[in-house]
């Protein structure tokens, strides 16, 4: 039988290899965005685990939400990326600073 | 261990290793396929969790959708691969360091000694159990205006995305077809007719002869 800490420490450990992915990719636009969709899934896998455990569904209405709002934020994101190479015709992180944040 | 636990294990460690894959190969193209792996490997997890339509939209809409467009994105720019894994070495001590530390923060937290067996069972359904209609009926019901709300954010988002990224070149750069234009021409705007006077070429001398000649 599969125990409830089990699903709980893979979404740990996804969670951590696409937060070390931000750390280690911080040049490439890319590659952030998809540690991001990572650290969804990740976040995701919590809450299925939870509404199982306690048999509440709940937990997987929200993660259909949450399914949602990451789609239209890919989609976005995918945007600017884009618009950002066709200006700039590189997606280095590190020249994007034009802000002076 | 039972053949359960072995399905879950042997998924969880494809998607672990996938991850891996995803954050250290040069390649944006093959992170892509990677993240695709993890991806699938975790939506059978999910599927073991009893979670199975969220486990089908995560393998439809996600690797179907979001990912295919990753991958078109990636493929679409040009990137420098050297440039881009600038900094990889420098930075992977601390990123190794800060990740083990926050896993051993988490693992503290939710390890077995917390949320194992004993303290949580899984609840066991019937056959005629199904998930589809568990998250329907409150989805549908309880969460009807979420529900709109969510459809009303993707309509946001398709609009920003192609607001974003249309790009209105001059007429001269392109060639656009303007179908108002034609549809609206007329007759008069195309063909235009000119009243001239009648003119009669006068006889060629030389051409009578040489055609007498001829015969």
């Amino acid at each position: 039988m599969i125990a409830l800490s089990d699903y709980l420490v893979f979404g740990a450990v996804l969670f951590m290899i696409s937060m070390a992915g931000i750390f280690l990719n911080r040049k490439n636009l890319v590659l952030i965005l998809m540690c991001v969709e990572l650290l969804l899934l990740a976040v995701n896998t919590n809450l299925v685990a939870f509404s199982h455990y306690l048999n509440d569904v709940q937990g997987q209405i929200f993660v259909f939400f949450i399914l949602t709002v990451a789609a239209a934020e890919a989609a976005i994101g995918l945007a600017i990326l884009v618009l950002v190479f066709r200006h700039r015709r590189q997606i280095n992180v590190d020249d994007l600073d034009e802000l002076k944040g | 261990m039972s053949f359960e636990q072995l399905v879950f294990y042997a998924f969880a460690a494809i998607a672990a290793f996938a991850g891996l894959m995803v954050i250290t190969v040069r390649n944006p193209v093959k992170a892509a396929l990677w993240l695709v792996l993890a991806f699938v490997s975790t939506a059978a997890v999910w599927i073991l969790a009893e979670a199975e339509f969220l486990g089908l939209v995560l393998i439809l809409v996600y690797v179907g959708a979001v990912l295919v467009l990753f991958l078109f994105v990636v493929m679409m720019l040009d990137i420098n691969l050297a440039e881009m894994k600038e900094g990889f070495a420098r930075y992977l001590p601390i990123g190794v360091l800060v990740s083990l530390v926050v896993f051993g923060l988490i693992y503290m937290v939710v390890g077995p000694e917390h949320f194992g067996l004993a303290q949580f069972k899984p609840v066991e359904h019937g056959p005629d159990y199904s998930n589809t209609k568990e998250i329907a009926v409150p989805l549908y019901t309880q969460h009807a205006y979420a529900f709109v709300l969510a459809a009303v954010l993707l309509l946001v988002g398709i609009v920003a995305a192609i607001a974003l990224t249309l790009r209105r070149r001059p007429p001269s750069e392109a060639l656009y077809q303007d179908i108002d234009a034609q549809v609206r021409v007329r007759a008069e705007d195309r063909l235009t007719m000119v009243k001239m006077p009648a003119e009669v070429e006068p006889d060629l001398p030389e051409n009578k002869e040489e055609e007498e000649g001829a015969k």
